[in-house]
């Protein structure tokens, strides 16, 4: 139904206040396993790391790895359609605007990622 | 809604502002929010209300803001055009337009009818009078409301659940109340004699009279104008200041008959319930599907699904037919009956009678199976009795403790409660999420919950361990009207899809489906890439069927067996090496001890299979860890073999008959690597004190002198579950054969996530018995089968490259 086949879809450019959102290249898209994700250390930040995830119709979404209910690392999850199911207690989050799928309400930050030339780029802010 | 929505929608004109068209519209916004432009038109001034719930607010038990269903903004924020106290008098098949009693003409190209019933209103003399109603909507029941400030005397005819519902509203409200019915019993449709018998003494404690074989002749107008009395055959003369007729509905066909559609009893649909116009669609009460109507809410719901499916062109799913249960909604009075409760020449009865207890029960039982039943006094077990009626499933293998009702509430996690309503609100129901009874309550009256997955979605009670659900049950049968929609027989096994397990298993086999994607293919499903509910039981259902031929997709597994270790709350894991038969050594334990000091693992736990669990591991060290210690990680966390739990058997024990734990260890090596439908736990004891609790294992094996008892089925979990006996067997080799047979067939039939209990609940020993036991040549292809499909399973933690491990995930990617 999507009917998308664009590699290197970009995430909505997310409503960032950040004073940074310079794109980082961070890996090639091929580093990034398909329906599933990898993770981007950020030992010293106090949000912790974000997550990189690569749909079955290869679009790219960063997302902080956190769970909005109780923090659950959403890069294990189970990635289906432009969702990803959390690997502890099963909410279902929308890689697109990190917002948990009804009837559970929460949001997970996301960050703006680009792909170009099969590299993957963040803006981490 | 939004931008994207075309501007020349196909039109979809609803005939009926009820419950089965609103629900229909509701699903159908669900799967295809923009498809339609929607216009409703109701008779009625109201936006949809719960009907069911009018007896509650006649009975001053509710008000009617507390059973709307879809508020007027509701109809705003999705766009739809409601015409309220608009009634559709023709339409123009031709031209596609239906138009209204007061001059609007609204063209469609889909119609649905939801046209519901209209009570039956008795051909007597004085039926016109006022005073005289009949009791179908809230127009209805403020009547009733009304009359009760300023009258004495009202009289019901018509001893069926409505009538009875009303009587009791009126009682409440200070009338003096007389129930006239025509047939020998009360409720003679849901009933039996002794359960009508029970239910009438109990009304007329509460201040109700009866004439029961009583035939109204006329109605009697007094000096006012309005009734004044009823005149009865046998000459007796009951006062009336407000008279209810409560004596059946009829399904509204006019309209549709008035357009050609053709109609028996009610509007004739298809299973996809389109009318003989393809364009026209009908559902609810004023339909006839295969020649039975439908008057309760359940069915409805049934149709409004598949309904709302087509509508949205997905063209999936079939409308069946329903069995209906029915439960009194009257306050302190417990009753329910469901399915075929009279029984006949074919049927068996068991029956529990306790009047002075004021408890009856009556199950009637059709080849094995439960047909119907009558609950009086205690209804608990009302929703179990239902699902085994729509199951169909045998209950041989229960019969001797049917009657004694579902105790499997769940033993854990809620206290042992198992009445939901006699709980306080602030008593918790769902252990796991810590969901209180009042809070289910209010979602279900203020959400409109209707179905059990709504409940578990929106509340998340029942929706992790489950032990629960037969509460939930009851207060979904409690709170939403007792005819709540029960979960189908024919589940679907998640939102993507409309086929159950069954179905799947069944089409994977015999259209050698390999991949996943050509089974979402073959199965027309709706999502691009199915979910985290489905993908996970196709794959195992894609392995478990074609070993060797069907690749597995770990992108499609929980992570805990995508990363072969247990994820913790806080995002690292745990590993707990494999100790075959739960023996170990110095070497083991020096290597254990080792890498716990090295990759600085906080916790070191001693498990209840045996084993020793490392917790605390980070994801980054797991293949180092593994590596390290040299053993494989015991599958502890997969739907798979976990362990075999040994006692030390008859090498050391002054008891021990038979050396288990070298059985133990035999299974062990026999089995791991064998994913399941769910995780599958064994026990080898040495002796029947059964140190090894084999009794509550998925197989139990226990030594006695002349050879090994084998026990299924057992289950020591959420409820405990004492394992049943299969075999005795003489030998080594008979134990392997015949668990590793049972255990074989077990992951070819079972569902995914179904443990061995649950599934033998499904089947019945005695199949297993015809498969294992009986068919010997069955036997040891069936563990020929088992042995073939674990042959060369790679070692996923020492070989990771054969058992396709994608060791990215391990490797987090640093910033620059």
């Amino acid at each position: 139904m999507t009917g998308s086949f664009a590699i290197g879809f970009a995430a909505p450019v997310s409503a960032s206040t950040s004073k940074d959102s310079t794109l980082i290249a961070v890996c090639s898209l091929e580093d990034v396993p398909i329906a599933g994700a990898r993770v981007i250390e950020r030992p010293q930040h106090p949000d912790g790391n974000v997550a990189l995830f690569r749909t079955a119709e290869n679009r790219v979404f960063a997302v902080l790895d956190r769970c909005p209910h109780k923090g659950g690392p959403l890069s294990q999850g189970i990635v289906y359609g432009d969702r990803v199911a959390c690997p502890l207690h099963n909410w279902s989050i929308e890689l697109g605007n990190g917002a948990a799928v009804a009837p559970d309400v929460g949001c997970a930050r996301t960050f703006p990622v680009n792909v170009e030339r099969g590299i993957v780029f963040v803006a981490l802010g | 809604m939004n931008a994207r929505v075309p501007i020349n929608r196909p039109k979809l004109v609803v005939v009926g502002n009820g419950m089965a068209g609103m629900r229909t519209v509701e699903e159908l916004l669900k799967l295809a929010p923009d498809a339609y432009d929607i216009a409703v038109f109701g008779s009625e001034p109201h936006p949809n209300y719960n009907r069911i719930l009018l007896s509650p607010v006649l009975a001053g038990e509710q008000t009617i803001d507390e059973i709307i269903l879809n508020s007027h903004e509701w109809y705003t924020k999705n766009g739809i055009a409601l015409h309220a106290g608009r009634t559709v008098t023709g339409i123009d098949r031709a031209r596609r337009i239906v138009a209204t009693d007061d001059g609007i003409a609204a063209p469609y190209d889909r119609l649905l009818l939801a046209t519901g019933s209209s009570p039956f209103i008795l051909p007597i003399p004085g039926n016109d009078l006022p005073g005289v109603i009949t009791y179908r909507d809230i127009a209805d029941t403020q009547t009733m409301i009304a009359a009760a400030r300023e009258h004495r005397h009202a009289v019901v005819i018509g001893g069926g659940l409505l009538g009875l519902e009303a009587a009791n509203g009126l009682k409440l409200r200070g009338m003096d109340v007389t129930v006239v019915h025509l047939m020998p019993w009360l409720m003679e449709r849901q009933l039996d004699r002794t359960a009508a018998q029970m239910l009438q003494q109990s009304l007329e404690a509460k201040g109700l009279a009866f004439r029961l074989e009583a035939k109204t002749e006329a109605l009697i107008e007094g000096e006012s104008g309005r009734v004044a009395s009823v005149r009865l055959a046998s000459g007796e003369t009951l006062a009336a200041d407000l008279v209810v007729m409560a004596v059946g509905i009829r399904p509204n066909v006019a309209l549709a008959k008035s357009a050609g559609l053709y109609c028996d009893r009610g509007i004739v649909v298809n299973d996809t319930l389109q009318t003989f116009d393809p364009r026209v669609y009908a559902i609810g009460e004023c339909v006839a599907h295969r020649g039975l109507t439908y008057g309760l809410v359940a069915p409805l719901f049934e149709m409004a699904k598949v309904c709302a499916n087509h509508l949205a062109g997905y063209g999936i799913g079939r409308y069946a037919g329903s069995h209906v249960s029915t439960k009194l909604k009257v306050t302190g009075v417990d009753l329910f009956s469901a399915g075929d409760f009279t029984g006949g020449t074919d049927t068996e009865e068991i029956v529990l009678a306790d009047p002075a207890g004021g408890v009856y029960k009556k199950l009637v039982i059709r080849d094995d199976k439960l047909v119907g039943g009558v609950l009086y006094g205690d209804t608990a077990d009302g929703a179990w009795y239902f699902k085994l009626v729509r199951d169909g499933r045998s209950i041989a293998e229960i019969r001797d403790r049917l009657m004694f009702g579902e105790a499997n509430l769940g033993d854990t996690g809620h206290q042992g409660q198992s009445r939901a309503l006699a709980m306080a609100d602030d008593a918790e129901v769902c252990g796991c999420n810590g969901v209180c009874k009042g809070t289910i309550v209010k979602g279900i009256k203020e959400q409109g919950l209707f179905t059990l997955d709504d409940v578990r979605k929106h509340t998340k009670a029942s929706s992790s361990c489950g032990s629960c659900t037969g509460l939930v049950e009851q207060l979904l049968m409690a709170t939403a009207g007792g005819d709540y929609s029960a979960p189908a027989k024919l589940k679907p096994l998640c939102g993507c899809t409309d086929r159950n397990h069954q179905q799947v298993r069944d089409a994977i086999r015999e259209e050698h489906l390999l991949s996943i994607p050509a089974t979402m293919r073959f199965l027309e499903w709706r999502t691009p890439n199915g979910c985290a509910t489905c993908r996970p039981a196709l794959n195992y259902y894609l392995l478990s069927t074609w070993p060797k031929e069907a690749t597995d997709d770990p992108q499609s597994r929980f992570i805990n067996e995508r990363a072969h270790a247990n994820i913790q709350k806080d995002g690292t894991y745990s590993v707990i090496p494999r100790m075959w038969g739960g023996e170990t050594n110095s070497s083991e334990l020096r290597r254990i001890a080792d890498v716990v000091d090295k990759y600085q693992i906080r916790t070191v736990k001693v498990t209840g299979g045996q084993r020793i669990d490392l917790l605390g591991v980070k994801k980054a060290d797991l293949p180092a860890v593994w590596a390290d210690l040299g053993m494989p990680s015991g599958h502890a966390y997969a739907k798979a073999l976990r362990t075999v739990k040994t006692c030390v058997g008859s090498e050391w024990c002054r008891f021990g008959t038979q050396d288990s734990t070298t059985m133990g260890q035999d299974l062990e090596r026999a089995l791991w690597r064998m994913y399941a439908p769910h995780k599958v736990k064994l026990a080898v004891s040495g002796c029947p004190r059964n140190c090894a609790e084999s009794g509550i294992k998925d197989v139990g094996v226990i030594g006695v002198e002349s050879g090994w008892e084998i026990y299924v089925a057992g289950n020591g979990g959420i409820k405990t579950e004492v394992a049943q006996f299969l075999v005795k067997v003489k030998t080594r080799d008979e134990v392997l054969e015949y668990s590793g047979a049972f255990l074989q067939l077990y992951r070819e039939e079972g569902w995914y996530l179904e443990r061995t209990v649950h599934y033998i609940a499904r089947v019945g020993l005695d199949h297993v018995k015809r498969k294992v036991l009986d068919d010997a040549d069955n036997r040891r292809v069936l563990w020929e089968r088992l042995q073939f499909t674990l042959d060369g399973e790679p070692d996923p933690w020492h070989d990771m490259a054969k058992a396709r491990i994608d060791t990215r995930q391990f490797e987090a990617l640093a910033l620059a």
